[in-house]
């Protein structure tokens, strides 16, 4: 067992907690950014110009009437900006443009004594524009050849000749929905300038090195005079990994030119028609099986909607493309990525990043092609599996395969799936106008930064004279419950009771150069660097405490707030202190970094992976066929943590990711308006909680059973734990593909079900109204297997 | 402007509002109640919610003046002045309701006031009554739990303080 994974006797990690700040969370004392402004004084609100046009040439930009208003302070401009006029990191996304890309981009921004004076002041702003072409759909993108960023392939041996020689070859086509992340705390910054002109913001950002570095480049100085605060976050979920930067600079540069706090926040509209969310795609693809159902070639073409500018879309197109095997061995394959450039909202990271998407090419497939092949889906499934030493068609060697297999096999039997198809088949046999459908799903996600270089962590740990511990990390927190985790990981690593340990705001002046938090790999990096701090001060104090009890130093061990050497043993408060007086170092900087991964993007290949993480999911519905309208009846997982730090939080993150997971697959619906009008071209027609259908108390599965997979240590991760953050929200094709089989039952055995995603009600009915029409055929079925079969769209 | 005066969390305040003013902004912004915060703008999330006489209403759907001479309490007034939690707030810390905290606040109102019209509710009067409250981060299994849990808890307390009270004066120990 390594050093890192290996556990202490009696740990604080694994013990289940509440969350850290679940006292704070029910007393409604957390504070969150938004919550700082009104003990704040003199603040300034910001208030949003914001285009009406999808793409479009601002020909003036007239403000003074503006000022006319009363209370209006200041109206920051791109005159304004002493900097880089650009929000991101690509310098593809300016701050205040003179060309709009989509209905909703802010032009500039209005500074008001009150956010009704900066809104009516905004309200006056007059913008010229000349209307340019835009593109609102996918389609039209592809069909214009509109992209941006590189086009990446992976690819492993010939999958066209390979397709060639197939037993049997299937294509088809879909285009899925994005989903919006709709964190309940829309974005916030507020901004202070200090006495020497430095820079604090305070924002609700996953990434608060990145947002430094943004506000720092917009006011044109040096990161070292910019501090970003996170407190924690009212939910992230990815939506605050790269779009809060923007946001932050307009508060620190109205900051800087005013000399009085600047408060940025959102309300709902301005959050969900400015800030980007998970990409839609599309997929074209052609899937061979030999004559006994395995996979032998895959050859696809993905294409995300990026929106108007870059943003992420190329790393979470590299995680889509290196996630379409999800747990399947292709022999041949060549996947092919690209990023569609559209004139809607900057598409980003959200909970999967690109994971998702990717592995719902495959399900996909594989629920249209079982009824074709014959076989029946979750026979298909198992049947295709990796095996131990196999590797990913970038290069990765695949490890803990058995994994997989025993979560299936552990779902399979406690959930009594073979009892409840029988049963199933009877129901269906007897109810003609209502069907269920059963399905199991598996999951196979990577763990760590498809860039490598963002596997790095940091931390902060100090101990104080009197022997409690302060730790500082460079992760934030947004429910996810990386805190408690990393309170425990600090309280094991010390071996002192967890009441001795707080834990400090996320800042950028205590842990510098952080990556985000995000890609799940919060608690493996800063869980890392935390221990790592911790023993370098267990380092130090182990030679006092050896003189002082006078024992060798190798007995000495640290455990309970303790620290024993064979029978002798002192209070852990009274070696602090005795080291104090001895003038030894009681504060360290932890650092970790990542081992064994490296990545070539140019190519797609490597072992970008540290490992993968595991689960299953089976989900029963009930579909009414009169309207779609559909229930979920019971869902078991069994999900791979590892050895888990904190059990709460990590089932709290399964039954989570799980429903989110549900959501985007099965009701949240984005729609853009795609009509010719130019009143309303690219605008967001779902622009609130009452037209965006979010997965409510109505929507929960009827029964949720949720298991941790048993001996599950990870070898070389901090004390065995596995990443929990995203993985789970991918068990959720178990529910879509529940979906597609009780479409299916509406038909004759063999028809292929097509379904949209997300699978409303609506798309459920189209689906199965599509199966019973299966039973009178226009033309005759090419069910023939052993001849290319096309499986067409609807 | 108009005058208002209620009572927020068993304490007499008034403010200034503008009648179109909504209770929650009152609440946040002027009387400094920033444990009650704005989801969704649009009454559908329930993150606002407070208890006006009692009842539970979602605060961005209510003007300040509509409250005028009414009672308001809000998260911040459900422990005990000495810092002991309600049941309901000590069901949700217990039982993992809550993960980023955002919809907590409104959770637990909405809890308060399920369960003073049903002590005893079942998990699908639970999930009817506490449906128009969402939560993007536990998936709403923990949520259950914790208004089960404190539904329990406090018909016990109540039973056992109707026990006491049935005991003959100096028998209870």
């Amino acid at each position: 067992m390594s050093h890192l994974s290996a556990r202490p006797e009696n740990p604080v990690v694994g013990e289940a907690l509440p969350h850290e700040s679940a006292v704070l969370h029910v007393t409604g004392r957390a504070l969150y950014t938004d919550d700082l402004h009104p003990r704040t004084k003199d603040v300034l609100h910001a208030w949003p110009v914001q285009s009406p046009h999808a793409h479009a040439r601002v020909t003036q930009l007239e403000v003074c009437a503006a000022y006319e208003i009363p209370g209006v302070v200041r109206v920051l401009t791109a005159g304004d900006v002493p900097g880089v006029n650009d929000s991101g990191t690509k310098n593809d996304e300016p701050l205040f443009p003179d060309e709009v890309c989509f209905v909703g981009q802010a032009v500039c921004w209005v500074l008001g004594e009150t956010l009704e004076a900066a809104r009516l002041g905004a309200a006056e702003v007059r913008v010229d524009y000349e209307p340019l072409r835009s593109i609102v759909t996918i389609a039209d993108a592809i069909k214009a050849d509109s992209y941006q960023g590189a086009t990446r392939t992976v690819r492993r041996g010939n999958a066209m000749s390979a397709l060639a020689r197939a037993a049997h070859t299937f294509t088809g086509e879909i285009t899925f929905a994005g989903q919006e992340h709709f964190y309940l705390e829309t974005h916030a910054s507020l901004a202070t300038v200090g006495d020497d002109g430095r820079v604090f913001v305070q924002s609700s950002t996953q990434h608060p090195t990145e947002t430094q570095e943004i506000v720092a480049h917009v006011l044109g100085v040096g990161a070292h005079e910019v501090t970003v605060q996170c407190l924690r976050m009212g939910g992230g979920f990815g939506g605050k990994e790269e779009q809060p930067h923007g946001f932050a600079a307009v508060a620190a540069l109205g900051a800087t030119l005013t000399g009085r706090p600047v408060r940025v926040r959102l309300n709902r509209t301005q959050d969900l028609t400015m800030t980007g969310k998970r990409h839609g795609f599309h997929a074209a693809w052609r899937v061979g099986f030999d004559h006994d159902g395995h996979l032998v070639a895959l050859q696809t073409t993905l294409t995300s909607d990026g929106g108007w500018s870059l943003d992420l879309s190329e790393p979470v197109l590299a995680r889509a493309l290196c996630h379409v095997d999800n747990a399947y061995w292709i022999p041949d394959v060549e996947i092919v990525g690209r990023v569609a450039r559209t004139h809607k909202t900057s598409q980003t990271a959200f909970r999967g990043f690109g994971g998702p998407q990717g592995m719902l090419v495959t399900e996909d497939i594989i629920g249209r092609c079982a009824p074709l092949l014959g076989i029946e889906p979750h026979e298909l499934r198992r049947r295709n599996f990796y095996t131990d030493g196999q590797t990913t068609p970038y290069g990765q060697v695949v490890h803990q395969t058995e994994r997989l297999v025993r979560a299936w096999d552990q779902v399979t039997s406690t959930a009594e799936l073979e009892r409840r198809r029988g049963a199933l088949a009877g129901f269906n046999a007897a109810h003609e106008h209502v069907k269920r459908g059963l399905a199991i799903t598996p999951v196979k996600f990577g763990i760590s930064f498809n860039f490598t270089a963002m596997n790095q962590g940091g931390a902060l740990v100090h101990v104080y004279r009197d022997g409690t511990v302060l730790i500082n990390h460079g992760g934030t927190e947004m429910g996810q419950g990386l805190h408690t985790k990393m309170l425990q990981v600090a309280a094991t690593a010390l071996g002192v009771p967890l009441s001795r340990v707080r834990l400090a705001p996320t800042r950028t002046d205590k842990v510098p150069n952080t990556s985000a938090t995000a890609a799940s790999a919060g608690a493996d990096l800063n869980g890392g660097a935390i221990k790592d701090a911790c023993e370098q001060i267990l380092a130090r104090l182990r030679p006092v405490a050896a003189e002082r009890m006078e024992v060798p130093v190798e007995d000495v061990r640290f455990e309970g707030g303790e620290v024993r050497a064979g029978e002798r043993s002192m209070p852990w408060a009274e070696l602090v202190h005795t080291a104090y007086l001895s003038r030894v170092q009681l504060f360290a900087a932890g650092y970790y970094r990542t081992e064994g991964i490296h990545w070539d993007p140019e190519i797609m290949h490597g072992t970008p992976f540290k490992y993968f993480a595991y689960g299953v999911a089976a989900a029963e519905v009930e579909v009414d066929g009169f309207t779609g309208a559909y229930r979920t009846r019971r869902v078991d997982i069994v999900h791979d943590v590892g050895d888990s730090l904190s059990p709460l939080v990590d089932i709290g993150q399964i039954e989570g990711g799980f429903v989110q997971g549900a959501g985007w697959l099965t009701l949240e619906d984005l729609r853009w308006d795609e009509s010719d009008d130019p009143e309303r071209r690219g605008r967001l027609t779902t622009q609130s909680a009452s037209t965006y259908k979010l997965p409510s108390l109505s929507e929960m599965p009827e029964e949720l059973n949720v298991a941790l997979l048993e001996r599950a240590h990870e070898e070389g991760v901090v004390y065995g734990s596995k990443a929990v953050g995203e993985p789970p929200l991918m068990l959720a094709f178990s529910v879509r593909e529940a979906l597609r089989q009780a479409c299916a039952a509406f038909g004759p055995t063999g028809h292929s079900v097509v379904l949209d995603s997300p699978a409303t009600p609506e798309a459920v009915f189209w689906a199965l109204d599509e199966a019973r029409r299966a039973y009178r055929p226009a033309v005759p079925e090419p069910t023939e297997l052993g001849h290319p079969v096309q499986v067409t769209q609807v | 402007m108009v005058s208002i005066r209620l009572t927020v969390d068993n304490v007499e305040r008034t403010a200034e509002v503008e009648p179109r003013t909504l209770l929650v902004h009152a609440l946040r912004e002027q009387l400094g109640k920033v444990g009650t915060v704005v989801g969704c703008d649009t009454s559908n999330c329930g993150a606002c919610t407070v208890l006006l006489d009692g009842e539970s209403v979602k605060s961005c759907s209510v003007l300040a003046v509509q409250a005028d001479g009414s009672t308001v309490d809000t998260v911040q007034g459900l422990a005990q002045p000495d810092g002991t939690l309600h049941p309901i707030q000590q069901a949700f810390h217990e039982h993992h309701g809550l993960q980023c905290g955002y919809c907590t606040p409104g959770m637990l109102m909405r809890a308060v006031c399920l369960l003073s019209e049903n002590p005893t509710p079942t998990e699908e009067e639970v999930r009817h009554g506490m449906e128009g409250n969402m939560c993007r981060c536990t998936g709403y299994q923990g949520i259950v739990d914790a208004v089960m849990a404190a539904s329990q808890a406090m018909s016990d307390s109540y039973g056992a303080n109707q026990s006491s009270i049935a005991e003959p004066a100096g028998v209870a120990s």
